[in-house]
């Protein structure tokens, strides 16, 4: 075996392995645990950094292995899956952190932290998958392993919120199955390519393909948590904070939105999609998500579930940007799944350290949070300026490739969408700030766990993550054009995925 | 091959005469090489291509015993032999020293294992008769070593129900032999054509509702819960696991076999056995759902389970049908067989039966609970799994037919799955209920329901070998 087969693999093992490992350790081995975590997410950092270096040379990286007689299961990291790829091993990196710091003392770490690096690996898979059979695979076992941190904590809530969680992904997950073997029926293979596979069937399909593009939407969206798939989402904001931290703003939604990117782009074509007219209707759908989830974020005191509903409208922004017909709204799309990843795991940290350290839970007991905790406050305003798209965030420079996209395609209504949103935006975030900043605070709060030491007015654990999140969403945004940055790559990525060699801006 | 047969009625007479205390390493050991020779066997037919046969004492057809493996057969007796060996292991640390159903469970064990593997070789309709049979009454003695008056009854049931099946399938071979004059399937398989007489329809018939009887296909599924949901655990592993694909295996091979062209004149014949598997599916899905016990909850989960092995038959006639058959028999097989040892081990532990009384096991029994878990994934079909494999080749072999409703029908199977599987899981995962007390279990208990449930998983990731194997069909 090759270091190019190798490669794939070992990302994969850098989170398996330890996660194995750490369901068989005893709960007192804190130091191995902990130690264990670190170096798979240290080591998984290094193999990315080697592969995204490989892949911009321009070196392919892929290894297969048979299943069944003409099922294989296919890895390969190319652009597209590195842009999420190194999207989740940073993250991963800063949950780890935190999530030490959240669960000290906790009961059960051994098996959180086990199923926490089993969805790491799932979530590797989805985006080195190389076809559509072992996207399903790792797709599955993301819903599998994020179960048991839905319900880590054992309450009858948790068991709700875990119940509808998987009620919504496994019918979900029938869907997209259904999907994938006609697909496969058709074609004999499902394999990922530039420019899509599916236009080589001919025109009698169109119907066929068109049933095919619904199921597995259908599928992919209630991850994505397309309006009207999206119920199980604010349910599952029950699990612990890193829990809905990672999973829930990064990566089971995220894989729900990059699979409906690889199915657009890769396996229908973004060309012949257009052709089939189905690129339409799911901006349509998207764009309703959009003002939806914002509209019903207003109305949420709890914090989290109003972060949550803001996933919901936020998310489709990526899947508006891979419906706008064109490079620019496909770099606004692709962008964005990168930089709300870091704006909304910097809020969610935050909003776990509002409970952790005071007990607040709700946006009605936030007064004076600020002065209180001004660090934490100071990333959670970064991160919500940066979800309304206030410049010099890495917001600003999703909207804006989104608008351009949205002008350049013909779809002007979908400017109208962003700027509402934007608005809604404005209306449930800028509360929230107020209230932190400039209200002040009650005479206690509601449950205060760790007193205040000078600047250390929380756990360093959890102080920091967020702060280096919210620096990266600033730098996101001001050091857009450097090479290197995620719209950097974003471009690179479309230039690969349209036939006539796309012109950019 | 003949040692497949004759290696564990050996042990099972010496643990017989030497008590199960020696008896059950003897077993262990015997079963180990058995494993080894399954292998071997599978091996040299994959390698071969074709069916390898065996006349004992030289004695050929049509008057002495033929034994014949091909790839199908030699598939099922991995299986066989790859979930009875852990089972023993299990069944040596389950049963108490000096337990009266300790005693009786390695004997009748034996003789099961025997007669199961006679059955996958056996080339001739009267000698398959013989080691159903055996199989027949050994897995109704051990249903009854359990001693209790529920168990009794229930293999009483049991009893009726195993010995009416082999009689049908015993009036159906007497019809033949009247009509042919032979009851070997090779000499057989020529001489039936779609002018048979009516006579031979009739034999068929006869055989074939009696070994669905057997398999405990909907409706003939009334002796199976109770007999396997009250069996103890490592019984009604073997039981769900291997006793009723053994009857299937024989309705597959008949109705590829002698019965081909009989089936090849009247093709709605074909969808009779997919719709009673359709109907297990639901119903014992429906009834696992509903059960209150959690061992009944598995046994009806059988019932289900093994509708999905009668749906192949409509699409028989295309490719990739038998390959998934067979791919359902071995998840299920080692999914089912990891699942009950595991439920088994909870059972042993918290002393409760009940579905409810697992509250908190999660914290207590991690193990097991992963490989309930594990083995969970198989039914439902969700990736990795073999189960998932199984499945995805049903879908394929359905749209290759453009059979839609049978598409529909195994994702549905799948979602009624979970319902029940995550009705255990959910319930595992809920916060003890303070004062329970909760025995130790050895741990190999734990590891071995482990092993099968990861065997099924594992399978999952690589089937090739497998279904290159199937391929090679006599």
């Amino acid at each position: 075996m090759t270091t190019n087969e190798l490669l794939p693999l070992a990302v994969l093992a850098s989170s398996l392995l330890p996660g194995l490992v750490i369901f068989a350790l005893p709960e007192g081995w804190t130091t191995l645990r902990t130690t264990l975590n670190l170096f798979g997410a240290i080591a998984k950092l290094v193999l990315v950094a080697v592969l995204l270096a490989g892949v911009s040379a321009g070196e392919e990286f892929g290894v297969r292995f048979a299943v069944l007689p003409g099922l294989d299961l296919a890895f390969k990291a190319d652009a597209l899956g590195l842009l999420f790829i190194s999207l989740s091993a940073v993250l991963w990196l800063f949950t780890t952190f935190y999530a030490i710091g959240y669960l000290e003392g906790a009961p059960h770490r051994s098996r959180f932290f086990g199923f926490f690096s089993l969805c790491v690996t799932a979530t590797m898979g989805i985006a080195m998958a190389a076809n559509l059979f072992t996207f399903f695979v790792f797709y599955e076992l993301l819903t599998l392993s994020a179960f048991p941190l839905v319900v880590h904590r054992g309450t009858d809530k948790a068991m709700k919120g875990g119940t509808i969680y998987l009620a919504y992904t496994l019918i979900g997950g029938t869907a997209l199955l259904t999907g994938i073997v006609w697909l496969h029926h058709l074609l004999g293979h499902t394999e990922f390519a530039h420019t899509g596979i599916v236009a080589a069937l001919g025109p009698e399909y169109a119907g066929q393909l068109k049933i095919i593009f619904l199921l597995l939407i259908a599928g992919l969206g209630v991850k994505a948590a397309l309006v009207p798939l999206h119920g199980w989402l604010p349910q599952a904001m029950v699990a612990p904070a890193p829990v809905s931290a990672l999973l829930h703003a990064v990566a089971v939604v995220k894989a729900g939105a990059f699979g409906i990117v690889r199915i657009v782009y890769e396996v229908y074509g973004v060309e012949f999609a257009q052709s089939l007219d189905l690129l339409a209707p799911l901006a349509v759908l998207a764009a309703i998500t959009i003002v939806w989830g914002s509209f019903r974020a207003l109305f949420q005191d709890n914090l989290k579930k109003r972060l949550a509903y803001s996933t919901i409208s936020q998310v489709s922004y990526i899947v508006l940007g891979v419906a706008l017909f064109g490079p620019v709204g496909t770099i606004g799309g692709l962008v964005h799944l990168v930089h709300q990843g870091i704006m909304k795991i910097t809020l969610f940290f935050c909003a776990g350290n509002y409970a952790e350290t005071l007990g607040i839970h709700k946006v009605s007991e936030m007064n004076g949070a600020g002065r209180r905790m001004p660090l934490t406050t100071l990333a959670f305003s970064i991160g919500a300026l940066g979800m309304m798209g206030a410049p010099l965030t890495a917001g600003a420079i999703s909207k804006a490739w989104l608008s351009d996209g949205a002008a350049a395609a013909g779809m002007d209504w979908a400017i109208w969408v962003l700027w509402t949103s934007s608005l809604l935006n404005a209306a449930y975030f800028l509360p929230i700030l107020w209230r932190a900043w400039f209200r002040l605070a009650q005479a206690a709060w509601p449950e205060e766990h760790i007193p205040a030491r000078g600047w250390r007015e929380t756990a360093w654990l959890l102080l920091l993550p967020p702060l280096a999140t919210a620096i990266m969403t600033m730098a996101a945004g001001m050091l857009a054009e450097s090479p290197g940055s995620p719209l950097e790559w974003a471009k690179l990525i479309a230039e690969r995925e349209y036939r006539q060699g796309a012109t950019l801006p | 091959m003949i040692w497949l047969i004759l290696l564990p009625l050996v042990w099972a007479s010496l643990a017989f005469i030497l008590g199960a205390g020696r008896g059950k390493w003897l077993a262990i050991a015997g079963l180990a090489a058995q494993t080894g020779l399954a292998f071997d066997l599978a091996a040299k037919v994959g390698a071969g291509g074709t069916a390898i046969s065996h006349t004992i004492g030289g004695w050929g057809a049509p008057l002495g015993i033929d034994l014949t493996a091909d790839g199908l057969s030699a598939a099922m007796l991995l299986l066989t032999q790859c979930v009875a060996l852990p089972l023993a292991v299990y069944a040596s640390a389950y049963y108490k020293r000096d337990e009266a159903a300790g005693a009786y469970f390695w004997p009748l064990a034996g003789f099961l294992i025997s007669g199961l593997n006679a059955l996958f070789l056996s080339a001739d309709l009267f000698n398959i008769y013989v080691t159903l049979e055996l199989v027949g009454l050994a897995a109704v003695g051990l249903v009854a070593a359990g001693g209790g008056a529920q168990q009794v009854a229930a293999a009483l049931r049991y009893l009726f129900a195993t010995l009416v099946g082999s009689g049908l399938y015993l009036l159906g071979v007497a019809l033949i032999y009247g009509a042919y004059g032979t009851v070997s399937i090779e000499v057989l398989t020529p001489l039936v054509t779609s002018e048979t007489p009516r006579l031979m329809w009739i034999a068929g018939g006869l055989m074939l509702i009696g070994l669905m009887l057997k398999t405990a296909l909907f409706p003939f599924h009334f002796w199976l819960p109770p007999a396997h949901g009250g069996a103890p655990a490592p019984v009604s592993a073997l039981l769900s696991a291997l006793v009723v694909k053994a009857s299937f295996y024989l309705i597959l091979r008949l109705w590829i076999g002698p019965f081909g062209p009989l089936i090849a004149a009247a093709e709605w014949l074909a969808w009779l056995p997919a719709l009673l598997g359709t109907l297990a599916i639901f119903w014992g899905s429906w009834r696992a759902i509903r059960a209150e016990r959690l061992k009944l909850l598995i046994a009806y989960s059988t019932v289900a389970q093994l509708g999905y092995l009668f749906l192949i038959f409509p699409l028989l006639t295309g490719h990739g049908a038998i390959q998934a058959g067979v791919m359902q028999a071995f998840a299920h097989g080692l999914a089912k067989a990891g699942m009950f040892v595991a439920a088994g081990v909870l059972i042993k532990a918290t002393g409760q039966e009940s579905v409810a009384g697992l509250a908190g096991a999660v914290e207590r029994l991690p193990i097991t609970l992963l490989a309930f878990g594990l083995a969970g994934m198989t039914l439902m079909g969700l990736p990795p799994s073999s189960g998932f494999l199984a499945k995805w080749q049903l879908i394929e072999a359905a749209l290759d037919r453009g059979y839609w409703w049978l598409v529909v029908v195994v994702l549905a199977g799948g979602l009624l799955a979970a319902v029940y599987v995550f009705r255990v899981l959910r319930q595992a995962f809920l916060l003890a209920p303070p004062g329970q007390t909760v025995a130790t279990v050895p741990r190999i208990l734990e590891w071995t329901a482990f092993a099968l449930a990861a065997a099924s998983v594992l399978l999952g990731l690589r089937g090739v070998e497998l279904m290159q194997l199937v391929g090679v069909v006599a």
